[in-house]
């Protein structure tokens, strides 16, 4: 159950080795989460993941979990649903692919469009309705801002958020008044500390944390990206194309 | 926490109540005593379903020569209170929180603020019926193990469907109410713990100028009240005179009065007189200072506020010190503090009462750093052998409970062997695993 400042007690991570989805189950187990699970598919990577959090003393348990795989979805969630409440759902799975990579063979730009749009609207739809039928729960979707505005160097990822994050908003928009609480997260770059509004996990992991206290809808990090976003998403084309990448 | 999906049943008999028990799903149900007041989630069942007992309001026997009382639980105090007043009988614990009702104030073995002469309103209970999970009603009587569960169970060992409680007397229908002014938290213990205070069913509250610091921090504006006896009222309006116990309605305050709330504690302490030694005032127009703490919600913000209520014992005065101390330092401008002394511990194996001081805090939940702040209020209460008040609860850390309460571990075994499908369960028992 969560509390009054939206701090869940137990935790459900798609996409279990997720740098940020790890930053933000450490950053919650500070606080008051005790349970985890670790959804993904399973590797050394994963068992490492559950036995880090397991050393800051939460009860971690790992279940299995492929976004390619939809038919799967319902019973692989349907099973750690029926171990107890979820406070919270964190949809971190997501590739960014390789945009000239992708570009030149379409079945791996599928691939991309497969994991981050149709598997998480699947993953999502799932549970969703587990949310509903425990009454209570957040949904944090890890969007990006590359799918705010498609660009020159990412739409293959871009054009995947953008499916996405339009989903999660349609979706919270569908669970209002059920007690069930959406939030789409919209992060800057991790990869590329250079870039300018680059971000970190740990700086998302804080901005989810306040985010669930206020039952916001959306969180853009850096918060700034907010604003130069909403400039950018009026920038006409021709010009829009020339600004460096 | 708000929103989330229930099903509120509203039963009109024992009857309708015992098949919504039986009926209830896989989520469970719970008894609330009334709307939800969204402060804490013991009366909440995300998921669920939800007992809204208000339709069970009725008043069964009256002896008004013993001064004892059968009735519903839905029954609010104050209606019972309007009843009883023209026969001479007061409610115990009345008349702060007026709105709340009989089982709600046995769930949450709601604390007075009559120290020792009447203390936690389950000591006024007599005998009880209760609805268990089986869908049976048991009878239950104060010396088992069954009340200790129930009174202060937060509505987890069934639901109330009756109380039969003891009344107290009174000669009039009105309180001699008089405010002083203390400087400082010493003070303010010492006038609190002053003998008088404790004169039966006497009232004693104050609500804390969390502005001040350095020397002053803790100043607060006391407010006690009692009933007058007859005597009292000589030379008082006639009207009072010719009908002491004239009833009038004493239905709910508005939720904010003109000005009265919003009042900030720093001017409301100016604004005090140093020494008032009381007025009479009616009944229905008394304000408990509690009643303005928590009616006065409005500025607060979107996100509304926590309540965070807390006792600790006789000799704990120091713990109660640091803490008044650390919250003046917030400085939060919106912050509201009503201290009370508390009498005889109450029966309860969950109360929160126990001989000594009662402090309840109001702060706004988008105050930063919120939430760590009260988890180190949670350590300081439990290092003080304190408690925090499970009533209004929506955030208490999960692992001090059992500190807190001893008994928690028997009443997780009691609920195990009564209701071992869980029947029962609300927010607060997800939260706490109780
Ligand atoms: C303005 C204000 C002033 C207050 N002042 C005081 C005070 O001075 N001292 C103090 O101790 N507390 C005080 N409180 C807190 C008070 O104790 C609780 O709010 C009170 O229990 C609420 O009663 P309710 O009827 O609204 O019940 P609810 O809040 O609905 O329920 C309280 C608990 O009792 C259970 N319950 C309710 N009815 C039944 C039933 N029929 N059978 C079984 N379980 C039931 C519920 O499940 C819940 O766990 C105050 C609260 C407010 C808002
Ligand atoms: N990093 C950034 O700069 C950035 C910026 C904005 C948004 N985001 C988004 O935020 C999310 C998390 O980012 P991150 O940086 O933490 O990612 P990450 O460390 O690269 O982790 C991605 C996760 O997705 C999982 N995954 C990929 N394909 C999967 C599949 N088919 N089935 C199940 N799981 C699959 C991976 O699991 P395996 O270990 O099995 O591969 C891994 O756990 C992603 O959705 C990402 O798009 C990231």
């Amino acid at each position: 159950m969560k509390d009054a400042f939206g701090l869940p007690q137990s935790l459900l991570v798609l996409g279990g080795t997720s740098e940020i989805a790890l930053a933000t189950a450490r950053r919650l187990i500070a606080r008051r989460t005790r349970t985890v699970w670790l959804a993904g598919r399973s590797s050394p990577a994963l068992e490492e993941a559950a036995e880090g959090l397991r050393r800051l003393g939460a009860d971690v348990r790992t279940a299995d979990f492929d976004a390619l795989d939809p038919d799967s979805h319902e019973s692989a969630l349907g099973k750690v649903f029926a171990e107890g409440d979820i406070d919270l759902v964190l949809l971190a799975f997501g590739i960014l692919g390789d945009q000239a990579e992708d570009e030149r063979t379409p079945a791996r730009a599928v691939r991309v469009a497969q994991t981050n749009y149709t598997g998480a609207v699947s993953a999502g739809l799932v549970a969703a309705g587990a949310l509903q039928a425990q009454g209570h729960g957040s949904l944090v979707v890890l969007s990006s801002v590359a799918g705010e505005r498609a660009r020159r160097a990412d739409f293959i990822y871009g054009s995947s958020k953008a499916g996405l994050d339009a989903f999660a908003q349609g979706l919270g928009d569908a669970l209002h008044g059920t007690g069930v609480h959406v939030m789409v997260v919209r992060p800057g770059s991790v990869e590329r500390p250079q870039t300018p509004f680059a971000t970190t996990p740990e700086a998302i992991a804080t901005a989810i944390e306040l985010g669930l206290r206020r039952r916001a809808e959306t969180v853009w990090v850096p918060g700034v990206l907010r604003v130069v976003m909403a400039a950018l998403r009026h920038t006409p084309r021709a010009l829009f194309r020339r600004l460096p990448a | 926490m708000s929103g989330d999906t229930v099903s509120v049943i509203r039963p009109r008999t024992h009857e309708e109540a015992a098949v919504a028990v039986r009926a209830c799903g896989a989520r469970g149900v719970v008894a609330r005593g009334g709307p939800d007041r969204a402060l804490g989630d013991a009366a909440r069942n995300a998921g669920g379903a939800v007992l809204d007992m208000t339709g069970l309001d009725r008043v069964h026997v009256v002896d008004a020569a013993e001064g004892i009382v059968l009735c519903d639980a839905g029954l609010g105090l104050h209606r019972l209170a309007e009843l009883l007043l023209p026969l001479g009988w007061s409610v115990p614990a009345f008349p702060a929180a007026r709105h709340v009702t009989v089982g709600g104030a046995i769930g949450a073995d709601l604390h007075g603020c009559a120290p020792d002469a009447a203390g936690s309103f389950s000591r006024h209970v007599v005998a009880l019926e209760l609805l268990t999970a089986d869908g049976e009603v048991r009878a239950v009587r104060p010396d088992s193990e069954l009340f200790g569960a129930t009174a202060g169970g937060l509505g987890l060992t069934g639901v109330i469907l009756t109380a039969t409680v003891r009344l107290l007397p009174v000669e009039t229908a009105y309180l001699t109410v008089g405010t002083e002014r203390a400087a400082d938290l010493d003070d303010l213990l010492a006038r609190l713990a002053a003998p008088g205070t404790g004169r039966p069913h006497g009232y004693a509250a104050a609500r804390i100028d969390l502005t001040a610091r350095g020397a002053a921090t803790g100043r607060a504006v006391l407010t006690r009240a009692g009933h007058a006896p007859r005597a009292a009222l000589r030379g008082a309006v006639p009207r009072a005179r010719r009908r002491p116990l004239s009833p009038r309605a004493l239905q709910l305050l508005p939720p904010v009065g003109p000005l009265g709330s919003l009042v900030p504690a720093g001017i409301r302490y100016l604004a005090a007189p140093r020494a008032h030694p009381g007025r009479l005032r009616h009944l229905s127009v008394f304000r408990h200072p509690l009643d303005t703490v928590s009616l006065g919600g409005r500025c607060y913000g979107r996100l509304g506020r926590v309540r965070y209520q807390f006792a600790v014992g006789h000799g704990q005065e120091e713990a109660l010190h640091r803490i008044v101390r650390r919250v003046a330092d917030r400085r939060c401008p919106s912050a509201r503090a009503v201290l009370q002394r508390l009498g005889a511990a109450g029966p309860g194996w969950l109360s929160c009462a126990v001989p000594g001081w009662s402090l309840a805090l109001d702060l706004p939940v988008a105050l930063p750093g919120l939430a760590a702040f009260l988890d180190g209020l949670d350590e300081e209460v439990a290092a003080a052998g304190g408690r925090v008040g499970l009533a209004r609860d929506c955030r208490l850390r999960p692992d001090l409970l059992t500190a807190m309460y001893p008994r928690a571990t028997d009443f997780r075994a009691l609920r195990a062997r009564l209701d071992p499908r869980g029947v029962f369960i609300s927010d607060l028992a997800r939260r706490l695993a109780l």
